[in-house]
């Protein structure tokens, strides 16, 4: 099946789930504060853009910094970890443990260290994505051909020419798929620290706007959540393409 | 010089190498036949340094190393081209990692490529071109490397009939035009008489010398020489013994000489 092919029939899924929300709200008369119809939240979501776009910016400067922040804890991580297996092995239950704590049991604590502002949801949506980029980096390091490996000992190069040279370029596509997952995620973190103390952000707006039965404007702030995921994933996917030219 | 004397090698309980010993002249192209699986590639392991050995000793050009790990060129059946690199880049990597001018060895490189019908696709990345576009590449990349003694692990046998017998020719460049000494491993004996100033048959493991042909014949040479297909059969029928009856051979090598 072609790509063009399975992006119509997937366009054509969600069409057909669009539609028939629609009709069901229309033919049943949902009030919008229940569910409002997929051509409400449009509307919301569009007439609303002058309310919503400020808080959206401050949440996509979140899940960056975010990104941001969970790269120069991911990269120098799993280097050292696929450098030293002690570290690897000493680390290896603290990176469980950090993503085995839901996040929100964190999210409190860290608006209480870090404050309303912007810095908890930073770190909130980075302790989210560093753990599947740390993972993907360091498996697609120890995923380096084993021969290609012996025969750059065989031409004198010691280990960081090796990672640099070999199992960088080899772990890249790894790293992206880790990143596409990341920057996913990563919404997730940015939200929850939002909804647990914010002043801006569209967790912010989600919790105000349900507080008033305000339904639509509640989906209005997850589509353009939504529309923000899959720009992220677009954007990676580019520089994945970009970055791994010879695949 | 390479000596290698009484090397060992087990793995567990098997005995791959035990007390194997072999002289290598400089400059000349030696190469080594034997059984499947008899431990040539371990040998080769041993000697880069990729497996460690467990006795006997490796003297080259008057060192005594416990392997040639960046001392030696070493060519094998899979290319090993990087993927991200263009073909020329494939061939720099040598220079690249020991850290060496770069405007000399591309100009080298460069050279190589028009010797070996490559120019044209200096900027290729190696999943564009042939599988003997890339075989040749990677020979270029052993020529760039610096070292005297290069080791070839049946480099051409992925390899179809026609590219084979072309880049045979450009295997005796590497010692005709740039002295290299080499030491290498294929399974085709036609290929090994058409090659080697000296071949070397071998036996099931514990591997061991059962045989050792030197041929003052001058090259190229035509495989349809009449004394050549006879050493042939002579060797292929001893091969045959020893795979099928997994027999080896022990006691001292026997030695004859082709003309």
């Amino acid at each position: 099946m072609t790509i063009i092919h399975s992006r119509y029939i997937s366009a054509g899924g969600v069409a057909l789930i669009l539609v028939f929300w629609e009709v069901a709200c229309r033919l049943f008369e949902v009030p919008d504060f229940i569910l409002p119809a997929p051509t409400v939240i449009l509307s919301a979501a569009l007439l609303k853009a002058p309310l919503l776009l400020p808080h959206a910016g401050v949440t996509a400067l979140e899940i960056l910094l975010g990104v941001l922040l969970s790269l120069i804890i991911a990269l120098p991580l799993a280097t050292a970890m696929f450098a030293y297996p002690a570290i690897e092995r000493a680390l290896a239950p603290f990176l469980v443990v950090s993503q085995a704590i839901p996040v929100f049991a964190l999210a409190p604590l860290l608006v209480v260290w870090l404050g309303y502002g912007i810095a908890s949801k930073v770190l909130m949506a980075a302790i989210i994505i560093f753990f599947p980029i740390t993972v993907s980096l360091f498996e697609g390091y120890k995923n380096c051909d084993r021969e290609y490996v012996v025969f750059f000992r065989l031409m004198g190069a010691g280990f960081w020419d090796t990672l640099r040279l070999l199992c960088w370029p080899w772990a890249l596509p790894f790293f992206f798929a880790g990143l596409k997952v990341g920057v996913t995620v990563a919404t997730i973190g940015a939200v929850i620290g939002e909804w647990v103390g914010a002043q801006r952000g569209l967790g912010y707006v989600m919790i105000q706007a349900n507080a008033r039965l305000n339904v639509d404007l509640v989906f209005a702030a997850i589509l353009w959540l939504s529309c923000m995921g899959l720009f992220l994933w677009g954007l990676v996917g580019f520089m994945e393409r970009r970055v791994i030219h010879w695949r | 010089m390479l000596e290698v004397k009484n090397l060992r090698k087990c793995f567990d309980d098997l005995v791959v190498l035990d007390g194997f010993s072999l002289t290598v002249r400089r400059g000349a192209f030696t190469i080594l036949v034997g059984p499947s699986g008899c431990g040539k590639s371990t040998f080769f392991d041993v000697l880069t340094g990729a497996v460690e050995k467990d006795g006997g000793q490796i003297l080259w050009a008057g060192g005594v190393y416990s392997h040639l790990g960046g001392r030696t060129a070493y060519m094998q059946q899979k290319d090993l081209l990087l993927p991200w690199r263009t073909l020329i880049e494939n061939a720099l990597l040598p220079i690249h990692i020991a850290g060496e001018d770069r405007t000399e060895a591309r100009r080298k490189a460069s050279m190589l490529f028009r010797r070996l019908g490559l120019e044209e696709f200096e900027d290729y990345l190696p999943q564009k071109v042939s599988g003997g576009m890339r075989q040749r590449c990677a020979l270029v990349r052993t020529l760039m490397f610096q070292h005297e003694l290069v080791l070839l692990d049946e480099p051409l046998s992925a390899l179809d009939a026609i590219t084979r017998r072309s880049l045979q020719s450009m295997l005796l460049l590497l010692q005709s035009e740039f002295g290299k000494t080499i030491l290498m491993i294929t399974h085709d004996v036609e290929e090994a008489l058409l090659l080697a100033d000296e071949v070397i048959v071998l036996s099931s493991f514990p591997m061991r010398m059962r045989e050792r042909f030197v041929l003052n014949e001058p090259k190229p040479r035509k495989g349809n020489d009449p004394e050549l297909l006879r050493v042939k059969e002579h060797v292929l029928e001893g091969l045959q013994r020893e795979s099928f009856n997994g027999m080896p051979v022990y006691g001292t090598a026997e030695k004859r000489v082709w003309r």
